[in-house]
């Protein structure tokens, strides 16, 4: 009954997709109504010569299921070196400008490149190790299996397609020019349907947990799955011009629309950089340390400071604009008081280590980890800092926002999934151990070294750049020209490209070292995908 | 099942709790931590009472110290508006020509107009005054509307085939591929190559090319290619070109004419700062 209703739903969308793609007012939707043409029409096919099959039934309530946390653990790595990679790219086409080939114009110039960098490094990469290790995650901790069966297959699929009518949106021309919310109406609503079924999904698993308590990992999880949604549905209220074309108007007009963005797009930190990966670092550091969390009541604390107060520091991307002074105000002194919350994360992820200090010698996985942490730290002290009015007058609009965001992101954002990664594929693929950690020391060293030049190229050349710009003479006239501020910061944007390569090439390296993990490793004898909840 | 975590002489207690073998230690928050968050509050509070903060039913709190970021941009403009007010006025009083006579004001103008410029100029002229193609280079003295104080002046006031300003500079070269023949335009076009200095693309077109010119372009551009500042009429017998000197920009600018444009700026600068860019540009090299 199900794969009939199935294929009305399949049809009718193939039927929709055919005839937008025949109408369509714009390149973008074309392309996107071809490939969910395509899309919809394989799947119909799919699911007709299943249907009426029988079907084998053997009772699977007992095991996790880890196929599609394997499927999330190929897509992040797959999207994390695309995304590195176009980060390289577009941060070798500022330093040279003839990168932006004549012929790519329109297409691959830095322009259409950069959000293709930001949401597949935050969205496909981190969107798809949030997912993936969340998936595994609650079902260890609630020793159940995933609520929903083939559902989580609709969310992994679903996400991937999402990300691709993001990806090639950008690069045709369809994006609605919100930062990280680039992607038009129609693949907004796609996402919307997506992250319901995944909430569905997560909450589902909760609900029929087998332990007694909820597992603190799952409240970061839980707050990052139910405020994405919200920020979401609300940065994105917009009305297509037309339901053949991919345009849209948004519905806030002027300064509001900028603060809800920045609501949006502080929150995307919050929620989906920061709440999110402490859900991972929670899990994977005691696991991998092998020692309790620190703090029971430290968790307590800093989560729900972190989730009241990281709500309202979204103004402090807006000092000195339209924006009202008050609503500036707040968003700086609420980031202030958000320091120590934010910290509490940082104490019991690296106080969990004491006792096991040791292993940061002998467990580069452990110290990829601890750095993680470490960078995590570093920058939830900058961004408050940066957020006091006096300092972003110098940091705003200058690279060392840049820096900022990518101390965070490589540093602890790709640190710990890096970190998750090498935690999850011998589990997953049942192998005894790595196939090297001599490749994972590798790894680490280049990552780090890469961050290092990155962030601290940033930040002379993003303060540089600050001071230039303020630059006046005995009489208070500007001493320097924009373009003069440009040519200064060459160098530098050298340097941070050199840095991105060496990130990317530590990646590689950890897609060779996990596929010879799977290729090669010893399997591993028992089981241990049982769902059997902890004495 | 699950891997017992180490436990180790010393550790404090648990919670109790055991998920996938992850338990908890009762530890208290520690007390920096906690003494830390109290003073941020504090602090936050503080700030809130001093600076606009907290939105009300018409309006927002003020904050006791008055403080406003367009006030605190404002404090900083009047500040050197004050300190300059007088050689402003000085500079808006005194002949165009002389500004150069008196060595304070001069020294003035020329980093005033030097800081006008990279704000406004630099965008089309280049941060260097180089130009561009089609945007004139300012370091040289090939001038189209003229190059000694006044006319400098002139144009930078009302600017050039704008239709904000009805005194702006006007003059416009007819596209001449609606009224020669194809083979006349390529005869005048390796004309132009050797008038400028330059070789021609196929030589056995100048001397048909002459004519032509003669015919259709010295009423403007003079008869030995100087040009004609009256008309922003290009200089065509030296070197230099807005556009480009190659047979085939030469084509396009004669098939298909150009209408460069430039903004008037007395709607947007003071008439001090518009003399003190004017003393600048000047004093490039090759003001007149």
């Amino acid at each position: 009954m199900l794969n009939y209703l199935k294929l009305i739903a399949l049809g009718l969308i193939t039927l929709f997709a055919m005839i937008g793609a025949s109408y369509a007012r714009d390149l973008a939707y074309q392309v996107h109504m071809i490939l969910i043409m395509l899309v919809a029409g394989g799947l119909f096919l799919w699911t007709l010569r299943r249907t009426d099959e029988p079907v084998s039934a053997t009772d699977l309530s007992l095991e996790y299921n880890d196929g599609v946390i394997r499927a999330g653990v190929i897509a992040t790595a797959f999207w994390g070196v695309i995304g590195f990679l176009v980060g390289v790219v577009i941060a070798f086409q500022l330093a040279f400008p003839v990168l932006n080939f004549e012929w790519a114009q329109g297409f691959l110039n830095f322009g259409r490149l950069r959000p293709l960098h930001t949401s597949a490094v935050i969205f496909a990469f981190g969107g798809n190790a949030l997912i993936c290790s969340s998936l595994y995650i609650v079902q260890r901790t609630s020793a159940a299996r995933l609520w929903g069966g083939n559902l989580v297959w609709f969310v992994f699929w679903g996400y991937q397609l999402f990300i691709v009518l993001a990806a090639t949106g950008y690069v045709l021309g369809g994006t609605q020019s919100k930062e990280y919310a680039e992607p038009e109406w129609y693949v907004d609503l796609w996402l919307t349907v997506v992250w319901v079924a995944y909430l569905a999904v997560f909450l589902g698993t909760l609900v029929k947990r087998k332990e007694p308590h909820i597992y603190v990992a799952n409240w970061f999880l839980l707050s990052f799955i139910v405020t994405v949604a919200m920020l979401h549905v609300v940065n994105n209220l917009t009305i297509p011009v037309s339901i053949w074309g991919s345009k849209s108007i948004i519905l806030w007009p002027g300064v509001q629309d900028a603060m809800v963005q920045w609501w949006y797009g502080h929150n995307a930190v919050g929620f989906f950089l920061t709440a999110g990966f402490l859900g991972m670092m929670y899990y994977f550091i005691p696991k991998q340390a092998e020692r309790p969390v620190f703090s029971y009541k430290l968790s307590i604390i800093h989560f729900w400071a972190l989730i009241f107060l990281y709500i309202w520091a979204g103004p402090h991307h807006l000092h000195y604009t339209a924006l009202p002074d008050w609503a500036s105000t707040l968003g700086m002194v609420f980031s202030i008081v958000l320091w120590m919350p934010s910290w509490g994360g940082m104490i019991n992820g690296l106080m969990t280590l004491s006792g096991a200090w040791d292993k940061l010698r002998t467990d580069p996985v452990i110290r990829m980890m601890v750095i993680s942490v470490g960078f995590y730290g570093m920058s939830t002290f900058e961004g408050p800092m940066m957020s006091i009015r006096a300092v972003n007058s110098l940091s705003h609009y200058t690279d060392w926002t840049i820096g900022h965001v990518h101390s965070g992101a490589l540093g602890w954002n790709g640190m710990i999934t890096f970190g998750a990664l090498y935690f999850l594929v011998p589990v997953l693929w049942k192998r005894e151990r790595l196939y090297s950690l001599g490749l994972v020391s590798w790894h680490f060293w280049l990552a780090t070294i890469g961050i290092v030049l990155y962030a601290a190229s940033m930040w002379v050349t993003g303060i540089m750049e600050g001071l230039m710009w303020r630059e006046v003479d005995a009489n208070g006239f500007l001493v320097n020209s924009f373009a003069d501020t440009v040519a200064a910061k060459f160098p530098m944007y050298v340097v941070r490209g050199l840095g991105g390569v060496l990130y990317l090439t530590g990646a590689i390296i950890m897609c060779y070292n996990l596929w010879m993990t799977v290729r090669r490793s010893p399997a591993k004898e028992a089981s241990l995908s049982t769902a059997v909840p902890a004495e | 099942m699950s891997k017992k975590p180490v436990q180790q002489n010393k550790d404090p207690e648990t919670t109790g709790h055991s998920w996938d073998g992850i338990e908890e230690f009762n530890n208290p928050l520690p007390k920096w931590w906690v003494w830390v968050f109290y003073a941020t509050i504090v602090w936050g509070i503080g700030y809130t009472i001093a600076y606009p903060a907290w939105p009300l039913v018409n309006q927002a709190t003020a904050g006791l110290l008055g403080y406003s970021t367009r006030g605190e941009v404002a404090e900083d403009i009047a500040e050197f508006e004050a300190q300059n007010a007088e050689i402003n006025a000085r500079l808006e009083g005194v002949e165009l020509a002389s500004i150069g006579d008196d060595p304070e004001i001069y020294s003035f103008a020329v980093s005033s107009g030097e800081a006008v410029f990279r704000t406004w100029c630099a965008q089309c002229h280049g941060s260097g005054a180089a130009g561009a193609v089609g945007y004139p280079n300012l370091l040289d003295d090939d001038w189209l509307w003229g190059g000694d104080m006044e006319a400098i002046h002139y144009t930078i006031s009302h600017g050039i085939r704008n239709e904000e300003d009805f005194d702006a500079h006007y003059s416009e070269m007819p596209a001449f591929g609606e009224l020669l023949e194809p083979e006349e335009i390529v005869q005048v076009v390796n004309y132009v190559q050797v008038l400028s200095g330059g070789q021609a693309a196929d030589p056995s077109q100048v001397e048909a090319g002459e004519v032509v010119y003669l015919d259709q372009c010295s009423a403007c551009h003079g008869e030995a290619g100087e040009g004609d500042i009256f008309q922003g009429a290009p200089n065509l017998s030296d070197a230099i070109w807005l556009y480009g000197g190659d047979y085939e920009t030469l084509m396009e600018t004669v098939t298909y004419s150009r209408f460069g444009v430039m903004p008037p700026w007395q709607t947007r600068l003071t008439e001090a700062q518009i003399r003190a860019v004017t003393a600048y540009v000047h004093q490039l090299g090759g003001g007149e």
